[in-house]
């Protein structure tokens, strides 16, 4: 408890034991209303006085006016317990909102702490010293112990160790690092001291991008939220000069045209009661908590959302569309199959790998990386790059082509053409045709998964757009499951292609584009929501998508969705709810079935039920 | 320029109140007040003194909510 809590708790018990000794007492007249009116003002006195200052300040229809009104009104139709109780009642209401409150802001802070407090700087006599991280220029040599975060993006010079990206990843898997290796701030160093060269200032560094994404997150307002502040703007109003026309046309009519007494205090005591059920706190405190919550569960999942409206288009998803490469496969060329033609495999292998090193081409990469051996670069010499069809060099004496079916064309030697999936390359030996290697992109483990799950959740439509070939952009699809595709595309098609799939969404349906945030800036930001994948790291990703998924599993996707879809629903359920009970109450307390004590029971059971409510979307670990 | 401040408020919609009160103070682009994180953040007009400004910004939240506290 904060010390203004505890100051209106003393309040309160101060004026409890009051209003029981007072009761008890055996007083009438002007010193019953004189004992009463110290427990009403020891527990009151702040309310009455705001509600004194906004009226001043022309803020005149806030909670404050409408409880110093029903109170003194209570008190002054003669009902001083009643009075008192209320406003007693309001205060623990009051405490108990901003302790639940205070509370659950505390946990969800708490769990998105992964601001690093300091750095070890590495002075030049090699001393370490400990400063804040934003003191650290780039180009600073800082050492992580183990169990210490990473403050700031860098290289590590020195050192190997296991590190905990949970915090950024949502993922217990553990990376490893060593020295060449680039780091990223916010994971834990879990096993071996590092020493780390800085290469961006803090402010720059990718857990200030975060902390910075997610703590601004709400300031984009979601429509719900809006709504509420729309809400309360006409309600409060509304409700004032209800239960003005309730205290006074009931009795009017009795007296005009029922000829029957007015009973102006039973009226003027249920409009009281309408005023006190009246406050809005539920829905004003539990809709902005019940995305907060959602946004930082999200978060501790590996999912930044840039903003509550986020989570709601992203509930509504009717239709994901995906990047192929990169995003639902691993996008890195792998050797998937070497077919040798009267040598052997190792050998034909061998011959590629050697022939394409001064390559750096991706392709040849993967034929080094298949080979796995040192290239010894002396074996080779008179290297030729034919542009658009691939290398030929002298290897070991022997003359070497490695390249695409025109290659092989152009030499004149007859190859088997293959017709696998992939990219495929010939390999000659002295213009003889010695075997082919397939070079293929695989799809990532989790993709056919993730797409299967998010048929199930009963996203409408899968599309996946690609500028890779036809055939490679069919094989995918069927493999992962994917019903439409299109290939062969440009950055620019892509747009129009998902501004035509735009056209064609129904109202109310959305649309998201799933990429993995480089290349795809136009599309995530022409989408209805855009999420990059794969992000940690990439300053592009976290500026162009609306949602951020920092590690590659396309499955987080569907938790994504999964956890949206929560917190929205949550959001429905408290606004329902707290509008819902407050309407009843209000019927009840116009009939007189309600009194100001029930009013207050009503009021501070739904705020507190609502909170409890908005807290579940927190929890997403089971989604 | 942008500047963010630590502020401490009681209630969400106050919190609603201080970010209007703090919008429609002079030299005062835009505000975010986040009830969550209990932080306001001021864009502020160009060649505007955000001190200066900032004392604005909490007399005039100062009226629609008493019981506020920017950290300046």
């Amino acid at each position: 408890m904060t010390k203004k809590q505890k100051k209106v708790l003393i309040r309160i018990i101060i004026s409890v034991v009051l209003i029981a000794v007072i009761s008890l007492l055996p007083v009438t007249g002007y010193l019953r209303f004189g004992l009463f009116m110290i427990p009403y003002l020891v527990i009151g006195y702040d309310i009455l006085r705001k509600a004194l200052k906004g009226i001043m300040n022309h803020q005149v229809f806030d909670e404050n006016f409408l409880m110093a009104v029903a109170t003194i009104g209570a008190i002054a139709l003669g009902d001083y317990t009643e009075g008192v109780a209320v406003m007693l009642f309001y205060q623990i209401g009051e405490l108990f909102q901003s302790y639940a409150v205070g509370k659950s802001r505390r946990n969800i802070s708490d769990l998105m702490d992964i601001r690093p407090d300091y750095a070890n700087v590495e002075k030049e006599n090699g001393e370490l010293e400990q400063v804040d991280p934003d003191e650290v220029e780039v180009g600073n040599v800082i050492v992580v112990q183990p169990g210490e975060k990473v403050p700031i993006d860098g290289t590590v010079l020195e050192g190997r160790s296991t590190l905990n990206t949970s915090a950024l990843t949502g993922e217990s898997l553990p990376r490893e690092v060593e020295a060449g290796d680039e780091i990223i701030s916010g994971c834990i160093n879990m096993t071996g001291v590092l020493r780390i060269k800085t290469s961006k200032e803090f402010g720059e560094s990718t857990v200030s991008k975060i902390l910075d994404m997610v703590e601004n997150a709400s300031s984009r307002k979601s429509r719900s939220e809006n709504f509420i502040s729309k809400f309360a703007h006409y309600y409060t109003p509304i409700v004032c000069y209800s239960a003005a026309a309730l205290a006074v046309l009931p009795p009017l009519v009795s007296m005009a045209f029922l000829h029957i007494p007015p009973n102006w205090g039973e009226w003027i005591l249920r409009a009281l009661t309408f005023l006190v059920i009246s406050c809005p706190c539920a829905l004003v405190i539990s809709i902005p908590l019940s995305f907060f919550a959602g946004i930082g569960g999200a978060s501790r999942a590996g999912v930044l959302v840039k903003g509550s409206n986020y989570m709601e288009t992203l509930a509504q998803t009717s239709c994901v569309v995906f990047d192929k490469t990169g995003t639902l496969t691993q996008g890195i060329f792998a050797v998937s199959a070497v077919h040798p033609s009267g040598i052997t495999e190792e050998q034909l292998l061998e011959y590629a790998a050697l022939a394409e090193s001064y390559s750096s081409h991706p392709i040849s990469k993967s034929l080094q990386k298949a080979y796995g051996r040192v290239i010894d670069k002396s074996r080779i010499c008179d290297v030729e790059e034919i542009s658009g069809n691939g290398v030929k060099a002298k290897v070991d004496g022997k003359e070497i082509s490695v390249g695409n079916d025109k290659l092989m064309k152009k030499l004149g030697v007859s190859c088997e053409e293959s017709d696998e999936i992939g990219t495929v390359v010939y390999v000659a030996v002295d213009q003889k045709f010695a075997g082919s290697i397939l070079i293929s992109d695989q799809p990532k483990a989790t993709a056919a998964q993730a797409i299967s799950g998010l048929k199930k959740m009963g996203i409408r439509k899968l599309v996946m757009l690609t500028g890779d070939r036809r055939n490679v952009a069919g094989h995918t699809a069927d493999e992962l499951g994917i019903p439409e595709y299109y290939a062969e595309l440009l950055p620019a098609d892509k747009v129009s292609g998902v501004e035509k799939l735009l056209g064609e969404q129904k109202a109310k349906e959305k649309l998201a584009f799933v990429g993995d945030g480089i290349n795809d800036a136009p599309v995530l930001s022409r989408a209805d929501i855009g999420i990059a994948m794969g992000a940690m790291g990439s300053d592009a990703a976290i500026e162009a998508a609306d949602i951020v998924l920092m590690d590659d599993d396309p499955m987080k996707i569907v938790k994504a969705i999964r956890i949206a879809r929560k917190c929205i629903r949550i959001v429905y359920e408290n606004i329902y709810f707290a509008i819902g009970i407050k309407v009843i109450c209000l019927i009840l307390g116009a009939l007189g079935i309600a009194n100001m004590w029930a009013a207050i029971f009503a009021d501070v059971g739904v705020m507190v039920l609502a909170v409890l409510n908005a807290i579940r979307a927190l929890s997403v670990k089971k989604l | 320029m942008k500047k963010t401040y630590k502020i401490d408020v009681d209630c969400a919609n106050c919190a609603n109140k201080m970010e209007e009160a703090a919008k429609a103070t002079d030299g005062v682009k835009s505000a975010v007040v986040n009830f969550m994180t209990l932080k306001m953040s001021v864009e502020f007009e160009e060649g505007s003194e955000p001190k200066s400004v900032m004392q604005d910004v909490l007399k005039n939240c100062k009226k629609v909510e008493d019981d506020c506290e920017i950290f300046l």
